[in-house]
């Protein structure tokens, strides 16, 4: 049983060398080979002890007992006084007790608590959108006859921020896509010798959807996230409690200039993504299938009434409205930790763009019910 | 006989030797030639007014922040100069608890402080944990706060568990920033309280930048005093206070000044007639 940390000497147990964190594990390992168990009522000598540190302290006190630890200047006065001190103080810690009991239920029990918290939390993010989304347009309405109260300067700043800032992501990759979606037509009505109608298919998809949705997209990505980390880091810098302290409406404030400028911002980018996808698709056209610009052109002017145009656009102010207002609640919802700021900031990208699409689905329906 | 605890060092070399310290940024220079030494096992009391760059010097020596000029040496190694594995060596010899806590907000609180015990000394993780509560049960919290996550905490629990973590690897050097900063005055006299205890106990050098008056009467061994961009004077706190500068005049003889120099001899003459 001798070690290099425990021996044995008549009826003595002696602890010796360093008993330090770095060697935790080894002094931990030869505790459990060798028989001694609880030392508690034995002769403890530990005047060979070179090193002491709390982890080392934690371990004697393991062995010999809370009690005897406490009453170590007693039996022990060969130790130097910080390593008495040491040990009294730790062993007072662990007077208290440290093991806390983790609430255990059984893994059903918790599967099955787990998807009625979910529900729950659907059930009440929905409502708290619904009353986000009321509260925010009694306030606007509140608003809209007194323009003394508009907050011009932040709307504009938001616009540049929002709108402007994003309008070479939105038409680099509403070209690219309008460029694949003629590649596409190029190849299947190629078969049926009615490359001719690539034309028809770039210009419908882009007024009539891509145009606007995928400006809505990339906003949901590039805005949303943005509003919900602005509002979010000010919640959590208790800015929004400030605010409301010297009685300024925090939607007043941040929530309708960012609602306003999407409700600007975002019709004009799909606006952008519509050109520019028809052009995206007015080269492919040009380049692979030998149809003029001048064809694509008159093409699009006889056979795409205004009619698609209209429709794709309608759409824009209400998936900004949804973006700006998910974003914003998203970020109201914040609480303390920069963590709670990072997981409020993925539900609102993942729940605008899941918004945005669910809308668009609906409303196609709507618009071929209707014979738009 | 019984070696001392850190035998290998001697211990009359100082744990921190700043030689001619120049911090800068951009055309603002904080510190200027500065020198400070802090000897084993004492606490320094580092005072200042605001924009003095106490943090700065902080930082500079735990090296967070890479100094314009001069040297630090801590522990008899010239930070500057050693690789990424050596620095790495002495910088878990350190430990420091930040102006806010800066506990880790996704982690629970015996997550926090067994988080170096894993990863430097390599212990599993049950034994890391147990450590942990060991080490929060030392700084003074009940046994529930060790499930409890950051963000539901008070101010004072923050520090003492940013202190247990601090605590977690048992550093020779203690770097405080304000660590009563925010506490109410019962708190914050029992955070400096518990401060002795454990240098009494654990034997560690502390660099403890405050502005509390309290704390450098009931804690410190010596105040180093930061002005002009140097260190205007390293002594014990009566002797500081009869410096010939008028900040220091104010600081020390202004009514807080006064009132805690009051509260220290009316405390310290108490113990005695109760030993």
């Amino acid at each position: 049983m001798p070690s290099e940390w425990i021996a044995r000497h008549d009826q003595t147990l002696a602890l010796q060398g360093e008993w330090t964190l770095a060697h935790y594990r080894d002094i931990k390992s030869a505790l459990t080979q060798s028989d001694v168990g609880q030392a508690t009522h034995e002769t403890v000598s530990l005047d060979a002890i070179t090193r002491l540190d709390t982890a080392g302290a934690v371990l004697i006190i393991e062995l010999i007992g809370v009690e005897k630890a406490i009453s170590v200047t007693e039996w022990a006065s060969e130790l130097p006084k910080e390593q008495q001190a040491l040990l009294i103080r730790i062993a007072e810690a662990m007077n208290a007790p440290l093991n806390v009991d983790k609430p255990s239920h059984s893994r059903i029990n918790q599967a099955l608590a787990s998807i009625g918290q979910q529900m729950v939390g659907l059930w009440s993010q929905q409502r708290q959108l619904l009353a986000f989304i009321g509260l925010v347009i009694a306030t606007l309405f509140h608003l809209a006859l007194r323009p003394r109260r508009w907050r011009l300067t932040a709307t504009v700043a938001h616009i540049q921020q929002s709108g402007l800032n994003a309008v070479p992501i939105v038409a680099l990759l509403t070209f690219m896509v309008g460029a694949v979606v003629a590649f596409l037509g190029a190849t299947v009505l190629q078969d049926f010798g009615a490359t001719i109608y690539t034309i028809d298919l770039v210009a419908f998809s882009f007024l009539r959807e891509f145009g606007v949705l995928l400006a809505a997209i990339l906003l949901a990505g590039r805005t949303a996230s943005a509003f919900t980390a602005q509002i979010g880091a000010m919640k959590s810098n208790e800015e929004i409690d400030a605010l409301q302290a010297q009685g300024l409406d925090p939607i007043e404030l941040l929530v309708l200039p960012r609602v306003m400028a999407m409700l600007i911002s975002l019709p004009m980018l799909a606006f952008v993504g519509m050109l520019s996808g028809l052009a995206g698709g007015a080269m492919v056209t040009s380049l692979s299938l030998d149809i003029s610009l001048t064809q694509f052109m008159a093409t699009l002017q006889k056979d795409v009434s205004v009619m698609h145009f209209l429709v794709g656009l309608s759409k824009a102010p209400v998936f900004a409205f949804v973006i700006a207002v998910i974003g914003c609640l998203e970020g109201f919802k914040v609480s303390g930790s920069a963590q709670s700021v990072g997981e409020h900031t993925t539900s609102s990208v993942v729940q605008s763009i899941f918004m945005v699409i669910l809308i668009d689905a609906v409303a196609a329906l709507f618009f071929m019910e209707m014979g738009w | 006989m019984i070696d001392s605890a850190k035998s290998t060092e001697q211990s009359d070399q100082p744990v921190i030797q700043v030689k001619g310290l120049v911090n800068r940024f951009g055309a603002h220079v904080v510190h200027e030639n500065l020198d400070l030494t802090l000897k084993r096992g004492e606490i320094l009391g580092v005072v200042g007014g605001s924009g003095t760059g106490k943090s700065v010097l902080l930082r500079s020596i735990v090296g967070l922040k890479r100094p314009n000029g001069g040297t630090v040496e801590v522990l008899g190694n010239t930070l500057n100069e050693l690789d990424d594995q050596q620095r790495s060596q002495i910088e878990r010899r350190f430990g420091v608890l930040f102006q806010r806590g800066a506990l880790f907000s996704s982690l629970n609180l015996q997550e926090n402080i067994a988080l170096t015990l894993i990863e430097h000394a390599k212990l599993p993780r049950e034994d890391a944990e147990h450590l942990a509560r060991v080490k929060l049960s030392l700084v003074g919290l009940p046994p529930q706060a060790a499930l409890q996550f950051p963000e539901s905490l008070s101010g004072g629990m923050v520090k003492r568990a940013a202190l247990a973590r601090a605590l977690a690897l048992d550093p020779d050097i203690l770097f405080l920033d304000e660590p009563t900063a925010g506490l109410d005055p019962i708190g914050a006299a029992a955070f400096d309280q518990l401060l002795v205890t454990l240098r009494n106990a654990l034997g560690f050098s502390v660099f403890l930048v405050t502005h509390d008056l309290d704390t450098l009467y009931a804690a410190c061994d010596r105040v180093a005093v930061l002005s002009q961009k140097r260190v205007l004077v390293v002594d014990t706190i009566d002797k500081v206070a009869e410096t010939d500068d008028e900040w220091v005049q104010d600081y020390f003889h202004g009514p807080r000044g006064r009132a805690a120099q009051r509260a220290h001899t009316a405390s310290s003459t108490n113990a005695y007639t109760q030993e």
